[in-house]
């Protein structure tokens, strides 16, 4: 996928412009965390969970090329095969070679964020073959040709009038003046319209939530039911899968499914969890009769051993997303790449770049939210920092920010001449903003004030105060 | 890839006595902490799962023994207007059910098709913890059965439902795993629920691709079950 995370500004500044996205936004963005917060409060386990969730995944990390290595004997030993991809280009070649093979006409695809990473839809294209997205938000997008903006309801932007308008105008064989009474009435549509697809497709393609290094499973987990049928019905399955997707057993992937779901949805559990281990059996019915794993590295590697490795952890529940402040005013369209959000500011600089994505890690108020959330406790902002002093030792930020940082650099070494200059600024926003205590606009400051107000200072700094109280006896 | 890792990792392959210990916590697979909350005597359990099946917007019927099953398949399709045909898992708890009682239902065994409507799939295990049905796949028990017909019906035995999934792993490892080789069924689906989406709007609505309903009979076939 291209990546528009360097104008990250204007993408954003564009986004709360938006009215449709921001009436989108205000609708569903209170849903998830009231529903993750029942859900988190009926186990109380949970907590003690988060714990076992991250060690589980700092093992597994630790001994990464161990358990990739038994993952892909399992695979092979039950019939399937694996397909190591250091970057997007190999897994794009990978997984074209065996649609063609197969001599796949079109393909069916589960949610996967791994096929965005690589792009898969406009390749396959290019070489004939037709992909279809199965998830509803996802057939949606792929309708609209819009990329997803939010790793978990790929569709979280769209009102339900956009849903009935781009269905009027591609499912033209239907009548054009038909009343959608209800948002059922579009979910109908879209399952009868995919049922065909499902059984018309050659090969499905689906992501991978976890990989089993114990028995070679990859597991996908779905409400839908969509994953499955794109696993299930067709010749071939391929699952796409980033490196750090590995657990060692199943009683890992479970402890991490118990966080998951209710992380992500609120639900206890999702309808559909699946393992899939290899191809079909002799006597099997059902199931494809070829299975391939593609494992793709692209950048993650890399991470491992550097302050960035802990964001390998990530289970993409999009906790951390929901409750952002950031995202729930600028959307993931405006991080410009597959991922958004905490977990996008912290991974995308670290997949493609921090000289293309160097503006998610300031995209943050350091609120800390997202940390508080995160079932594996990633320590995100704190990466985020990181990303920022990266970027900085660079040269990669605005020469005005430098030059900021040294003026303050040099205020900082000299605390008479900072408490003086902080004294006099804090005395004329006093007065500048009339009592009011907020600016709507300041001078230099358009950046801050224009997607909301900077509150002034009451007049004194926090050294005056402080001297001031221990005067009188009460710091 | 892999010496790429081990660069970051800041060592070559794996030692072999590492490598040993990471072997037996394979085979060993440790249990992770488990919530307690299934952690229950055996009628509140089956309680539990029940609660949790409700909840989720599944239906579920007790029967008292096995015979009683075609009766409560044909009540339930009159109940939900829904014609008195299906198509059957070609399990043999199914098959010997006394269906000649109830010439009325046509059976058809096999695979699930496009055109089913009902489907009645034999439950492998069930699990209180979030009244999830576990469903391996085998030629008795196909996926697809699971997945396209509108309304899934799925007889379990109460003796079948286990605390937390933990226990279902090691039911299927015991059962499926050591016979086949050490190998996993090629699919395994656990179940919660009929399928839904939450794409429009962020409003649930039930029946996306899956079976819009499910149905499960409980034959109450475990004496240490019955309250
Ligand atoms: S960083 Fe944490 S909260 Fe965010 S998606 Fe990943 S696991 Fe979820």
């Amino acid at each position: 996928m291209h990546a528009t995370s360097t104008t990250f500004p204007q993408n954003a500044a564009r986004a709360m412009a938006d009215a449709s996205l921001q009436k989108a936004m205000a609708r569903t963005k209170p849903m998830f965390p009231a529903r993750r917060a029942a859900a988190v409060a009926a186990l109380p386990e949970f907590e003690a969970l988060r714990e076992t969730g991250k060690q589980i995944k700092n093992h597994t990390l630790a001994n990464l090329d161990f358990y990739l290595e038994t993952f892909a004997a399992n695979v092979e030993r039950a019939g399937g095969h694996v397909h190591w991809c250091s970057d997007a280009d190999e897994a794009r070649a990978a997984v074209l070679k065996i649609c063609q093979d197969a001599g796949a006409r079109t393909v069916t695809k589960g949610k996967s964020m791994i096929s965005e990473e690589l792009g898969i839809n406009k390749h396959l294209e290019a070489h004939g073959i037709a992909p279809v997205e199965t998830d509803l938000g996802e057939y949606i997008l792929q309708l609209r040709d819009e990329p997803p903006s939010h790793i978990i309801a790929p569709a979280f932007h769209l009102n339900r009038e956009d849903w009935e308008a781009s269905f009027r105008k591609s499912h033209t064989d239907l009548p054009a003046d038909r009343v959608f009474h209800e948002r059922r009435d579009i979910l109908t549509e879209a399952r009868t319209r995919l049922r065909e697809k499902f059984l018309a497709a050659d090969v499905g393609i689906t992501g991978a939530n976890f990989l089993i290094a114990e028995t070679g499973s990859s597991v996908i987990v779905t409400n839908e039911g969509n994953g499955d049928l794109t696993q299930t019905l067709p010749r071939v399955h391929i699952a796409l899968a980033s490196i750090e997707k590995m657990v060692p057993t199943l009683e890992d992937c479970t402890s991490l499914l118990r966080l998951l779901a209710r992380s992500a949805t609120g639900q206890d559990f999702s309808v559909y969890t699946t393992f899939s281990t290899g191809k079909r059996r002799p006597d099997d019915l059902d199931g494809p009769d070829a299975y391939h794993v593609i494992l793709l590295d692209n950048g993650r590697s890399a991470m491992i051993g550097t302050e960035f490795q802990d964001m390998l952890r990530c289970i993409r529940c999009a906790a951390c997303l929901n409750h952002c402040p950031v995202y729930g005013t600028v959307g993931g369209h405006s991080y410009g790449w597959v991922y958004s959000g905490p977990m996008g500011s912290v991974l995308t600089p670290g997949l493609i770049g921090v000289d293309q994505a160097g503006h998610l890690p300031n995209a943050s108020t350091f609120c800390g939210k997202c940390e508080s959330v995160c079932p594996v406790k990633i320590p995100l902002p704190k990466m985020m920092r990181h990303w920022r002093e990266r970027e900085f030792e660079r040269h990669l930020s605005p020469a005005t920010a430098r030059a900021g940082l040294r003026l303050w650099r040099w205020f900082a070494l000299r605390p008479q001449a900072y408490r003086l200059a902080t004294r006099a600024a804090a005395w004329a926003m006093a007065r500048l903003s009339r009592k009011k205590g907020r600016f709507a606009d300041l001078p230099f400051a358009g950046g801050w004030t224009d997607g909301r107000d900077l509150p002034a200072p009451e007049g004194e700094t926090f050294f005056t105060r402080y001297a001031r109280e221990q005067r009188a006896g009460r710091a | 890839m892999l010496a790429a890792i081990r660069r970051g990792l800041r060592r070559g392959a794996l030692p072999d006595d590492q490598a040993m210990a990471l072997r037996a916590r394979l085979a060993a697979h440790p249990r992770q902490p488990i919530p307690a909350r299934s952690r229950v005597p055996r009628p509140a359990q089956i309680d539990l799962f029940q609660r949790n099946v409700e909840k989720e917007f599944a239906t579920l019927q007790r029967v008292p023994d096995a015979a009683a099953v075609p009766e409560a398949v044909a009540r339930y399709l009159a109940a939900q207007n829904l014609p008195p045909s299906l198509a059957m898992a070609p399990h043999p708890e199914l098959q010997a059910l006394p269906w000649a009682d109830h010439p009325m239902l046509t059976l058809r065994e096999g695979r699930g098709q496009a055109s089913d409507l009902v489907s009645l799939q034999h439950g492998y295990a069930g699990i209180a913890e979030t009244g999830t049905l576990m469903l391996p796949s085998a030629a008795q028990r196909p996926a697809t059965l699971n997945l396209l017909s509108e309304t899934e019906i799925v007889v379990l035995r109460t003796s079948r439902i286990v605390g937390p999934y933990e226990e279902a792993w090691d039911l299927l490892r015991a059962e499926r795993a050591v016979p086949e080789g050490g190998m996993l069924p090629r699919n395994i689906m656990f179940v919660t629920g009929p399928s839904r989406s939450a794409d429009i709007e962020s409003v649930l609505e039930l029946g996306a691709h899956g079976p819009r309903r499910l149905h499960i009979i409980l034959i109450e076939d475990d004496p240490a079950a019955l309250g």
